[in-house]
This record gives C-alpha cells, structure tokens and sequence, in this order.
C-alpha cells in the first residue's frame, strides 16, 4: 500500500513517451500541472479542468484520459503519452498530424494535442471507423475554429490510408506515395 | 481550480481498502476513475481529508459473467466493459446506452460503479441497473450486503450506502430469452447530462419503463403486457408516471418540456423494443 500525507512532497516516476522521467509534486497535484510545470512537456494544454473541454487528454497506460481529471500520484511508474511523442523515432509528423495539416483540421491549434490523443488511441482499437462514430468520439472536444468537419476528414483519412484504401488526400503534394510513387497495383500506397 | 490538500491511500486489495474507510471515517473519499470526484475536487464543491484510490487494486478489477449477472467490480472501468466483444448480445441495454454516456475519454477511465456510487439522477448507469431490476453489493468491514437498485437510489447523490460502505459490485441482469430492450435519451449536445433518458424492457408479460434526468432519481413503472395491445391506455399510463416524476423548471429545460420527452421518448423506446 502507498500512502502520502498532505504535505508530503512527493517524488513520481514515470514513463513519457518511452523515456524514464520523474519529478516531484503534492498528492493533489494534477497530471496535467505535473506534465508541463514539473517535466516541462508543455504540448499538453489545459483548458477548462473539469473534464469538459478535452484539451489536455493523454494516454495513460495506452488508453486516452484527461490528464486534468487524473492526479499525478496515480500515474505513478505508468506509461504516459503526449503528443511530444506521436512521430516518436520519425523525421516527419506521424501520418496523423499529416493529415491533420492537410486538411487544415487546425487553426489556432489549443485543442490539437487533446484530439490527437484521442484519435490515436481510437483508431487503434477501431481502425475502420464510420464518421458518425469518428464525430462520437470528438464530442469529447471543443474546438472553437475549425467547426469539426476538418477535424472528422483528417481522422477518416488517416484511417483509409492505414488500410491502403484510396482517398481524396491522394491528390494533396504533402500526401505520402504523391511524389511519383502512388498506389501500387492493389491500390496500396508504397511508401504508406 | 485546484483541489484542496488531502492525504492519499492507495491500497493493494479490497481488504485493505474497507480498512481504510473504515478508519479514516465519513471524510474519507473512495477514488475510482475519478470522472465526476475529480471534477468534484477540482470547482472544491467536497474537501475531502482522505482520497483512498482503488482504481489499480487487482482484485477489485473484473468485469465477468455468473449465472444470471454481468458482474462488474469496482474498479473496471465502463471502457472494460464497453468494448467488450459480447456485450451486446450480454446485456443489450448497456451496449445501447454506452454511446450516450459521456465521451469516449471519459469512459475509458470512469467506472460502473462510481457512477453508481455518485447516484447523479441524470446518469445512464444507474439508469439501466434499475430498469433492468440489477443488484449492489456493498462491502465493508462489517460484512457485505446486497441491495437492489429499487432501494439502492435513494435521492439527488444519495444511496443507501453507509459512510464505510464500498460499492464492491454492480451486477446487471443478463439478456432473457423473449424480452426486448430499447434506450434513448434528449440531451443539449451529444454526451451531455441527459435532460430525460429512457430505458424500456419488455417482456413476454410485462413492460418496464425507467426514467432519468426528471426526478431526484432514477424511477421506474411496470405495467403488464396487455397494455401494450391499446396504445391509447399506454399513453394514458406514460402520461401520468410523467407527471408522477415530479419534473422542475431548471435553466436546461421546463418542467413541460420534460413531461414531454417522457410521454415522447417512452413510447417510442416501448414501441422499439416491440417491434
């Protein structure tokens, strides 16, 4: 059993985006704070810290959470993902934030992070999904530029190119298999 | 919008647990997935002295069917039991209902039974337990005792729970053979409270209709089956459990328009599980 008194100061270990980390907090320190004040991961941003808004969703042991709604002490020696770690060992953004640029799925960009936790946790555990069940899940955000359709075109994108299904972000210069490669002879993208 | 100091107890098993609350007494707080305590702590509407975190105790975490229940413990969390592949075909009524709970993000933390345990009278969970005639069982170091959801809802976030009382299990009715479930609900936006949510059951003899978001609580009718050969009695029948709920102006809705989404969103969930 761990207990921690109030005015304990209280050393965390955990891992961020792959890499060993820890810092110190109060057990009523929330992940969030402890995230961009104490490690410095500042890509997470918080918004509204009551679990409304979205922005500062996580992975916390592979699932998506607030991060605002989850105290520090209790992602103690978890895994915890931020979008500091989406293109993790790429040089490129991963094919996610992609085409989240293609689309211009973003425009002043706070809740971004939030959503791009989401849709990778989602998409792993539904990688065909419907945009009915892509809007079901981003109803889990506020996003007070875009007006969602973007945002939902991105997510639906990224899902068919995963399955080398053919889309309209084919025809976009920044699309990956534009430059001269294209689909192969199953309709696949080569270099996907 | 940061909570107040409190000290924090994570133990390793359910004993351990109960001790805890049985210790630090009514200030104490059982933390779960934290998706409405959190929330709680952080506007400082409670100022609890202890948090006793339950959501990593191993034996506390189990979502498994006995014989006539799905039995979900303590610390699974509604994504555990949501994504389970036979849900649907376990207890339809959840899988219909698990879309209009919160969010995605929320559900991956949150858990049955505190949404049960938090008795909020617009959440779907208790919602479902009580149309669907489900159980609680209630753990502490005194022994452990079940009650069923009719006596569990007491109020506005008030249970039948005893201060060193853990909600240990939430077990829902698996499917019966002949007997259809239907659930719906009217919201400002998607995955907000409910305004009115209805679960219907309906059964070779009886139909059950429950309610949330009107009243204090989760509320329930049942009318035997002949009722439904005349639409004209079970509307009459819908209208008067409408007014028996009680329904207040607030700043979401009139006390009408309520009314309202009960006689519209009952029949119409009745009539779905009909057909």
């Amino acid at each position: 059993m761990k207990t921690y008194r109030k005015d304990d100061v209280v050393r965390i270990e955990l891992v961020l985006n792959g890499q060993q980390r820890s810092g110190t907090c109060e057990p009523r320190t929330l992940l969030s704070d402890f995230l961009r004040h104490e490690l410095g991961a500042t890509g997470t941003h918080v918004g509204c810290e009551h679990g409304v808004c979205g922005a500062c969703t996580v992975n916390i042991g592979g699932v998506a959470g607030r991060s605002c709604m989850t105290l520090a002490v209790q992602a103690e020696g978890c895994s915890v993902e931020t979008v500091e770690g989406l293109n993790r060992g790429q040089q490129d953004l991963s094919d996610l934030q992609q085409a989240f640029r293609r689309n211009h799925a973003l425009q002043c960009g706070f809740c971004t992070a939030g959503i791009l936790m989401s849709c990778t946790d989602y998409l792993r555990r539904n990688p065909d999904p419907s945009e009915d069940e892509v809007r079901e899940m981003l109803s889990g955000h506020l996003c007070r530029c875009t007006g969602y359709t973007n945002i939902v075109r991105a997510v639906l994108e990224t899902a068919a190119e995963r399955l080398g299904r053919p889309h309209a972000g084919w025809a976009h210069p920044d699309a990956p298999g534009h430059a001269g490669t294209g689909p192969d002879e199953q309709g696949r993208l080569v270099n996907a | 919008m940061k909570p107040q100091a409190f000290d924090y107890a994570r133990p390793d098993s359910a004993d351990e647990a109960v001790a805890l609350l049985t210790e630090a007494g009514e200030d104490a707080r059982i933390l779960a997935g934290g998706q409405s305590l959190m929330a709680v702590l952080n506007l400082r509407l409670a100022q609890p002295s202890v948090l006793i975190d339950i959501s990593r105790v191993p034996d506390l975490d189990y979502v498994r069917t006995t014989g006539k229940h799905l039995a979900i413990g303590a610390a699974a969390t509604q994504g555990s039991v949501e994504w389970r592949a036979t849900l649907a075909q376990e207890v339809p009524l959840l899988a219909q209902a698990f879309p209009h709970i919160s969010h995605f993000q929320i559900r991956n933390r949150g858990t049955v039974c505190g949404s049960i345990a938090h008795a909020d009278p617009s959440a779907e969970l208790p919602l479902a337990l009580l149309a669907l005639g489900g159980e609680v069982v209630l753990r502490s170091r005194r022994g452990r005792r079940t009650v069923a959801a009719e006596d569990f809802f007491q109020g506005m976030l008030m249970t039948a729970r005893a201060p060193d009382e853990l909600v240990e299990e939430a077990r829902y009715p698996l499917a019966q053979q002949g007997v259809r479930y239907a659930f719906d609900e009217f919201a400002g936006r998607h995955g907000d409270f409910a305004i009115c949510a209805v679960a219907a059951v309906v059964g070779p003899d009886s139909i059950r209709l429950a309610v949330g978001g009107v009243s204090d609580r989760p509320r329930l009718r049942t009318w035997p089956r002949l009722i439904g050969n005349s639409g004209v009695d079970l509307d009459a029948a819908i209208n008067d459990f409408a007014w028996e709920l009680g329904a207040k102006d607030d700043h979401h809705a009139s006390a009408k328009f309520r009314r309202q989404l009960v006689r519209h969103l009952g029949r119409a969930a009745i009539d779905k599980a009909l057909s």
